[in-house]
């Protein structure tokens, strides 16, 4: 069993859901988004999304904008991702490990060698924005070689004859955009959320997990008791960009901040 | 608006799957946006074999547009490169002022179709956006224009057009603030607004059905241009070149002639400061493949994925990548790729302006450096037509500025 279905298993066994917070690769800086990965699981991530920086992400609000911006200007590339990822894993077996960006720095990189890489640095699962199941032929093949799963997201847009296409192309776990938009900005009702699960449920045996516009303790503690899992991104990343000083670097404040911020999340999410 | 004449035709592209060649073009989108892009394929598919949309769009395209544009011999130009007879198609002549108008023409028609009430479209030199805008008053739909800061400050008469034409336009900040930038904002916008709203694309890029629709829409250039070489010289031209942003009013005035092997087409790409300057938007010359805006194509960009901002002295040419049907066309051979410079573009505007009386926009005067340039290189016979993709009205601020001219 992967690490993803096994996390998701005991989960079940315990009666609640998921929190998979986000981060973004080398932001502030290698150093500090290194501690703030390792501190997390301690602080209540049941899984972690890293955030792979893109120059062009065009499928994200202005945080994460800012977020990988800060992380490109820190130096964070596919090989710095990796070493991030490998350095964790030393003291952190189980916690699965999710990467999430665009296609285009995995192709540069080469889809084979990313995969293979990846898998030897500890991580579990991709999520490929841009990549929808018509054109993953690419990395199809050597994720599941490599035993990494490709998380599949369903929008509200995604009617059931697409569903199928996308679900049989889907491992780990689903990943449900709540809202139609970008992240980081609108958030969607508990009842929207009701309605819109047994449609999922009916269709795939997979966790189910939430995410885009995900911010509030509630929200977190909502989405993880209708789904399996609430994924919380953009709201850590404000926490922590307004902890920042002028030239943008971390200071005394950033870790407890945001860690703060997830134990508050992790405390409505168990109940 | 039917491409394909047989099966070994080079017109018949892109498969279903919206892919030209081996995996260029496609559809790489969030998945929000998947179906979006499957109903726009099925409404395009369905107005394409309708006689009636048809007839829609040659009503608009003759008495609204002021299609045909002429194709002109420029005899004074031609005397002074001595060479090629040189041949202007017109596209400036349109209504608004460049080909921008021929491809917003037919997906307003479409969006009409698909009974969406607002429009989002991303600019760059602002042409699109103006047509964009104008149509939208003309069939009093919302409009919003994603236009990068930087070109909101060198294109002010355009903004100022767009304002007027009623449209909303926002400034975009992020990356270098060009049209690279609006393109994202404006999917972002289309992404977040799926309901009521559609992504009039300006260039024949972006996620399949856009490139090869918009190339559809943008062949009326090509089409003329054949019947009226006919016409004139009774035979094909033996060279086009047309400047390349995203590379629609070079397939427009191309594809017509991918099946005719003696004509030889040119694409210019804008090298800005020069080729190997690193400030350049010269995405065949300088890029290789990766996926952008929807698309795999060539784009300018670094070792590790990461796209590289593109530099152009023309806002309208200054994007890192090009249409994957152009990458294709390179890949075969069909269309050879060469660059113009900054300044190269500026010569060859005050040329064509004092020769024929002609303002070209600066997107067309790269087109012009290059034919002037290799005009003298081929014999009195060679006809040569250059694309004049748009006027230079807008552009005035930005020469004057660069001449050392205070207005
Ligand atoms: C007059 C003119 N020509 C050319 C272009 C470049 O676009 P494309 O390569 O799609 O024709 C533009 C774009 O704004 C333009 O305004």
């Amino acid at each position: 069993m992967s690490r993803i279905a096994r996390r998701f298993a005991a989960l079940k066994q315990e009666g609640r859901g998921a929190l998979i917070p986000y981060l973004e690769a080398c932001d502030p800086d290698f150093e500090t988004s290194l501690t703030l990965l390792r501190a997390m699981p301690e602080a209540g991530a049941d899984l972690i999304e890293i955030g792979m920086p893109f120059s062009d992400p065009s499928a994200d609000g202005p945080v994460i904008q800012m977020a990988a911006r800060r992380g490109l200007k820190a130096g964070a590339t596919l090989p710095r991702l990796f070493e991030m990822v490998h350095a964790f894993r030393k003291n952190d077996p189980d916690t699965p490990v999710i990467l999430m960006g665009y296609l285009n720095p995995v192709e540069a990189y080469g889809p084979l060698r990313f995969c293979e890489d990846a898998a030897r640095a500890g991580i579990d699962g991709l999520i490929i924005v841009d990549m929808p199941p018509e054109e993953a032929s690419v990395m199809q093949a050597c994720a599941a070689e490599n035993g990494l799963d490709i998380i599949r997201l369903v929008a509200p847009t995604t009617d059931d004859a697409r569903l199928k296409l996308v679900l049989s192309h889907a491992s780990g776990f689903v990943y449900y955009v709540s809202i139609t938009g970008i992240t980081g900005t609108r958030s969607a009702s508990d009842a929207d959320l009701e309605a819109a699960l047994p449609r999922l449920r009916a269709a795939t045996d997979l966790p189910v997990a939430i995410g885009f516009g995900i911010r509030t303790p509630e929200q977190a503690a909502a989405a993880s008791r209708i789904a399996d899992g609430a994924v919380v991104a953009s709201a850590l990343l404000k926490t922590l960009a307004e902890t920042l000083d002028a030239e943008g670097r971390a200071t005394a404040e950033t870790l407890p901040k945001v860690l703060a911020q997830l134990q508050e999340l992790a405390k409505a999410v168990r109940g | 608006m039917t491409n394909s004449t047989g099966t070994n035709s080079l017109r018949n592209g892109p498969a279903e799957s919206g892919h030209f060649g081996d995996g260029l073009g496609g559809r790489f989108v969030a998945e929000t946006l998947m179906p979006l892009l499957l109903e726009l394929d099925d409404a395009y598919k369905a107005a394409k074999t309708d006689p009636s949309f048809h007839k829609e769009l040659s009503f608009y395209l003759k008495d609204y547009v002021g299609r045909p544009s002429p194709l002109w011999f420029a005899r004074r130009l031609t005397e002074h490169c001595g060479g090629a007879k040189l041949y202007m198609k017109r596209e400036e002549l349109n209504h608004t002022g460049s080909h921008k108008l021929n491809n917003v023409m037919g997906q307003i028609l479409l969006a009409r179709r698909m009974g969406r009430k607002r429009i989002v479209a991303e600019t760059g030199a602002g042409q699109h956006g103006v047509a964009t805008a104008t149509v939208c008053a003309l069939f009093g739909m919302q409009c919003v224009i994603y236009m990068g800061a930087v070109d909101v400050e060198r294109q002010q008469p355009n903004v100022f057009r767009m304002k007027l034409l009623g449209a909303e336009v926002i400034p975009v900040t992020a990356g270098a603030g060009t049209l690279k930038d609006a393109m994202n904002e404006a999917m972002r916008d289309w992404v977040a607004n799926v309901q009521n709203t559609y992504f009039l694309v300006g260039t024949v890029a972006g996620p399949h059905p856009y490139p090869a629709m918009v190339r559809d829409f943008q062949c009326v250039i090509g089409e003329e241009t054949k019947a009226q070489m006919q016409e004139k010289e009774g035979r094909l031209p033996d060279v086009i070149v047309a400047a390349i942003g995203g590379g629609s009013n070079a397939m427009g005035i191309f594809h017509p002639f991918l099946d005719d092997p003696s004509v030889r087409l040119i694409g210019v790409e804008a090298t800005g400061y020069g080729l190997d300057s690193g400030k350049t938007a010269a995405s065949i010359e300088r890029g290789s493949r990766g996926v952008l805006h929807g698309n795999r194509t060539y784009l300018l960009q670094d070792e590790n994925g990461q796209i590289t901002e593109a530099h152009s002295i023309s806002a309208g040419l200054d994007y890192p990548g090009v249409g994957p049907e152009h990458s294709w066309l390179h890949e075969i051979g069909r269309a050879d790729y060469v660059g113009a410079t900054d300044d190269e573009a500026l010569e060859a505007f005050q040329l064509c302006t004092r020769t024929e009386g002609i303002i070209p926009a600066l997107e067309s005067a790269h087109a012009i450096a290059y034919a002037t340039k290799i005009a003298p290189t081929l014999s009195p016979e060679t006809l040569l037509v250059i694309n004049i993709s748009g006027r230079g009205d807008k552009d005035i601020f930005t020469v004057a500025d660069r001449l050392g001219v205070k207005l």
